[in-house]
């Protein structure tokens, strides 16, 4: 299990020894049987294609339904990390929700000179429907992916504060449900702090922020924009763990001025909508009038304080990706400290100084749409060619605003599993968060991304990344 | 002046509805210069949701069609005190800021004839509302009143274009240009008292600009003036889409047809 | 429970049931052109017009072939009633109603898509026709299995069974009424080795032939076949047994939600008709004709279980 290289190992750092957090691990793995983990590794893909723990893949005609691959290694962070961890996540979670309250009612922050007002008024994700409207118990992000990535051993940076709607939550537990069945053992010799809480937290945490609308107990349901979303196993996963109905757009109607789902016995009032669609798909009467997907009027009926939707409609302006630049400023704005973690130095095209110098420097750097997700529509310099730089730099040109970019992070590395034994392969790190009115919860762990081919910096599933479970020891 | 209003609107489908959802924007604030001594919302053929207010802080009702009906009608009615302000509104108010209304919209949208009529009333004047009430007259005298040749989806530009309209479009032409002088504009829908008739074929519509100083002053191009007593507001927005009394979304893929019953008078 | 849980369940379980009583028909029609080659294209167009797609058969082939009538009635996904086809609505109304599913039965209805989309890939030979037909029953078996096995007697069971019967029920009719007249006194020549074939064939499209050969003394007769796959009620594949369980499945529904429905009238009707007639008397109205009217009404009935429990609006 040795190491040594330019980038940040997890399990050796950048020495030849496990770090004490995998101590107890490679104790473990240096008396296992390469042969007899592989093994293992080829029943979890079994388990997983049987479960029909798969995603579908955009633009495929065929075969639509893919596995991710998952890594048995799992990924260890010490409990002193990861409360240093949550403690920035915490913080900025908290400056993203003011920060949303106040760009939809006073902007005071635009109106401090802290960030400027083309930044919201030329912004697509800024939803004039929100304008004054407060959501229930004052959350707009009931559920937040914050993307963390490791340089060094104390060198934790924010990529983007996923505000819309993350996913992969159920893969954070499918991974652990599955390492629980293929290595119990290891379990009881490693203090992993469980994750199997979520489902269980996540309703209380929707079920807190119920409407003033609401009469006794909650009635939280989960929309999905149906069998042929890419992430439709993810939300059946959630619905059916945490006991709600999984509802489509076409099973919502407005009943006596509550959004109600068709059941075999009549109309029910939902309170809380946990969607899992977009903002302009949510509702055709107000948004994107062609939406099959969506409820007419539900708009209308959070407007009128009938429903909470999480997360609130709007939220996409607190993770835009020139925002993101931001983010330093908004939190020391909202909670009057400095951040406790670091954002990746970005360089906003719409400014011409920033063009010029990224246009020099494509080459060494990673180039993002401002508006995109998923990996798509992305340069990263170090891994393109000539003529993929100058086809980018062209389309940089053409809309700069259009476009943020960035160093290329030395990216934190974990060993997986390869037909060669193990090696070192590049890994993010996206913790799930939960806001209620009370309180903000971080289910230990996340969900960890990794780059399966050697080298390359791209973690993201629909560009061939896998996953990995991630342990928080409890120290 | 007290102005009464009685306005029915219905719409009639060519089948039965399996459902539909109507936005009503049609319940008149009292603000500068209008106070609203009684207003009431009645529909047959449906009912109402929901009511909340909207980012222009327009009053809105959110009623579905009854299942099955062939029809839905609206009735309002009302009395408002008036007075005269010359048109101001006052200073901008509620959440949305100004810079809000410099947005353009697909009707506003302004293009090569928004940009020569912005041209040709020039920048040389005493005052911002001297410039506004040239671009008012302007207008009017390159798209005089006439009905029939454009409908509630012509675009600024097309209106300009074909050289005729209705206050819609006077409405939609003066909101494309103000913006593109700096000004931050917006859509009003309201009714008005005509000295010659009690009888109206359809509501009223204006335009809004925010003046430095001022704030949100009116201008009627279709009749050259800014609003004085005879001017109910009722719905504002950053043109007729989001300022239109009614909007809604009908499934069961029939045909209406609408029928509007309107007296304004003192 | 959602309307359309209620009705993905209803589907699920009707196509689950579909897939397997193709390949029972497939298997009927495989034996008797083994066994009388003379008659074998005869026989497949029957099956093929048991199995209710006639029309697309013939806008896609000439001739009744078995080649032809295999590879359509079990690969073919233009055909909406393939095996193929069937299995992957049937997996598609279970990913619907996922959350409505015991893990076990989620798991058995994606590996029998698995297995049939394994089995299924390439034309099946005659010689890997049996193994291919054992396949798809076990894999419904195994769904079945689970099911029983694991869900809660709720609404949720009830719905799934609603489609079994109702699907059973439409094709147990339609396999009658395609080979009604073998049945009818006039044209049967009794022993005579065509009416035992085709009778034989009528009883393996139902898996009854075990069970009439335990009813009966061994000699087969076309009265004691109608009644068996008719109106009696120990038999799970008869018109009386699928109308029974579609009457207690709809009861377990009154009762739990307190109400009683039109479906529950139409249930009712269809169940009174079986128990006021005999063998004879179905005989003398027609056997064709109460064939025929039984599909109607069986097809009315699943019809109005979708209106009251709301499956679509």
């Amino acid at each position: 299990m040795n190491n040594p290289s330019e980038f940040f190992d997890e399990l050796s750092g950048f020495g030849e020894t496990p770090r004490a957090p995998y101590a107890d691990y490679c104790g473990w793995f240096d008396r296992q049987n390469e042969a007899q983990l592989r093994k293992k590794a080829k029943e979890a893909e079994v388990f997983f294609r049987r479960t029909g723990i798969t995603f579908n893949v955009y633009g495929q005609q065929e075969a639509t339904e893919r596995l991710i691959p998952f890594d048995v290694v799992p990924r260890i962070i010490s409990g002193r990390e990861w409360s240093r961890l949550t403690k920035g996540i915490e913080q900025r979670v908290r400056a993203i929700n003011a920060f949303l309250h106040d760009i939809y009612h006073r902007q005071e922050i635009v109106r401090a000179g802290r960030v400027p007002v083309e930044l919201i008024a030329q912004n697509e994700a800024f939803l004039p429907q929100m304008i004054g409207v407060s959501p229930p118990g004052g959350i707009y992000t009931h559920i937040v992916g914050t993307d963390i990535v490791r340089t060094g051993e104390d060198e934790f940076y924010v990529l983007e504060d996923n505000a819309r709607t993350p996913s992969g939550v159920s893969y954070m537990l499918e991974n652990r449900e599955t390492m629980l069945q293929m290595f119990p053992e290891l379990f009881s010799r490693v203090p992993v702090r469980e994750v199997s809480d979520y489902p269980k937290m996540l309703r209380r945490s929707l079920s807190a922020c119920a409407p003033e609308a609401c009469e006794g107990k909650p009635v939280v349901a989960v929309l999905t924009p149906g069998i042929h979303n890419s992430a439709y196993f993810e939300h059946s996963f959630l619905a059916d763990q945490m006991g709600v109905e999984l509802v489509e757009g076409h099973d919502l109607r407005l009943v006596d001025g509550r959004i109600a789902m068709r059941t075999t016995q009549g109309y029910t009032p939902i309170d809380v909508l946990y969607r899992r669609i977009d903002d302009d798909y949510l509702d055709p009467l107000n948004f994107n009038p062609t939406s099959m997907l969506g409820v007419p009027g539900i708009m209308d009926a959070y407007r009128a304080g009938k429903i909470t939707i999480a997360n609130a409609p709007g939220t996409g302006i607190a993770d835009d990706k020139a925002i993101y630049s931001y983010m330093p400023e908004i939190v020391e704005f909202y909670t009057g400290e400095k951040a406790i973690l670091k954002n990746v130095p970005t360089w906003r095209c719409s400014e011409p100084d920033a063009l010029a110098y990224v246009l020099e420097h494509l080459p060494e750097l990673v180039v993002k749409e401002v508006h995109g997700s998923g990996g798509y529509g992305m340069l990263v310099g170090p891994a393109a060619n000539k003529r993929e730089i100058a086809a980018f730099a062209d389309k940089l040109r053409s809309k700069p605003s259009n476009y943020i970019a960035q160093p290329t992070l030395s990216l934190s590395t974990v060993p997986v599993m390869t037909k060669a034994g193990l090696a070192p392969r590049h890994v993010d790190l996206r913790p799930f968060v939960l806001v209620s009115p009370n309180k903000i919860e971080i289910t230990p762990g996340g969900l960890t991304r990794v780059a399966m081919k050697a080298g390359s910096l791209v973690v993201n599933s629909s560009q061939g990344g896998g996953t990995k479970d991630t342990w928080v020891l409890d120290e | 002046m007290r102005v009464k209003i009685r306005h029915t609107t219905e719409y009639a489908y060519n089948g039965q509805v399996p459902y539909g959802l109507q936005q009503l924007r049609m319940i008149p604030k009292t603000s500068a210069g209008q106070t609203i001594l009684s207003w009431e919302t009645r529909v047959e053929g449906g009912s109402k949701e929901v009511t909340f207010t909207d980012q222009h802080n327009n009053h809105v009702e959110l009623i579905s069609l009854n299942p099955e009906t062939r029809s839905i009608s609206i009735h309002c009615e009302g009395e408002v005190d008036t007075a005269d302000t010359v048109g101001v509104i006052g200073q901008h108010g509620g959440y949305a800021p100004l810079w809000y209304f410099l947005r353009s919209t697909s009707h506003t949208k302004a293009g090569p004839h928004v940009r020569a009529l912005v041209k040709a009333v020039g920048k040389d004047y005493e005052s911002d509302t001297t410039r506004l009430h040239a671009l008012s007259a302007q207008i009017l005298s390159q798209v005089p009143y006439a009905t029939g040749t454009t409908d509630f989806s012509t675009l600024a530009e097309e209106a300009l274009e074909s050289a005729n309209g209705v206050c819609q479009d006077h409405a939609h032409i003066f909101i494309s240009a103000a913006r593109l002088m700096g000004y931050p504009a917006r859509y009003v829908s309201g009714y008005l008292v005509m000295n010659d008739r009690v009888e109206q074929e359809a509501g009223h519509a204006w335009a809004e600009a925010h003046v430095a100083g001022l704030g949100w002053v009116g201008f009627d191009v279709s009749n050259g003036v800014s609003p004085d007593e005879r001017y109910v507001r009722v719905a504002t927005g950053l043109d007729y889409s989001e300022a239109a009394p009614v909007s809604g979304i009908i499934f069961g893929g029939h045909s209406e047809s609408m029928t509007v019953h309107l007296q304004v008078q003192q | 429970m959602l309307g359309k849980t209620a009705g993905g369940l209803f589907w699920m379980f009707r196509f689950l049931e579909r897939s397997e009583n193709i390949a029972r028909l497939v298997d009927a029609g495989f034996r008797i052109a083994l066994t009388r080659s003379a008659a074998a294209e005869a026989e497949w167009a029957s099956v093929v017009r048991t199995a209710g797609v006639q029309g697309p058969f013939l806008e896609r082939y000439d001739t009744y072939t078995a080649s032809n009538v295999v590879d359509f009635l079990l690969r073919d996904r233009s055909n909406p009633s393939s095996v193929m086809s069937a299995i992957d609505s049937a997996r598609s109304n279970a990913r619907l109603v996922r959350t409505a599913l015991t893990r076990e039965v989620w798991e058995a209805t994606n590996e029998c898509w698995m297995s049939m989309k394994d089995v299924l890939k390439r034309p099946v030979s005659e010689s890997g026709l049996p193994d291919v037909l054992a396949t798809i029953r076990r894999q419904n078996a195994l769904v079945r299995g689970a099911l029983t096995g694991t869900m809660l007697r709720n609404d949720i069971y009830n719905f799934a069974h609603l489609g079994t019967f109702v699907e059973r029920a439409d094709n147990t009719a339609r396999i009658l009424d395609v080979k009604y007249y073998v049945l009818l006194p006039s044209v049967s020549f009794v022993g005579s080795s065509l009416d035992n074939v085709q009778w034989e064939t009528i009883l393996r499209s139902v898996s009854a032939q075990r069970a009439y050969r335990w009813l009966s003394d061994g000699d087969a007769n076309p009265k004691q076949i109608a009644n068996l796959i008719i109106l009696d009620q120990r038999m799970p594949r008869s018109l009386a047994f699928c109308v029974a369980q579609i009457r207690e499945h709809l009861g377990y529904l009154a009762d739990g939600y307190g109400e009683r429905l039109d479906c529950h009238d139409l249930a009712q009707a269809q169940g009174r008709r079986l128990a006021d007639h005999s063998i004879e008397s179905i005989f003398e109205t027609g056997l064709h004709q109460f064939l025929a009217d039984f599909i109607v009404r069986n097809n009315a009935l699943g019809l109005q279980i979708e209106r009251d429990y709301r499956f679509y609006g």
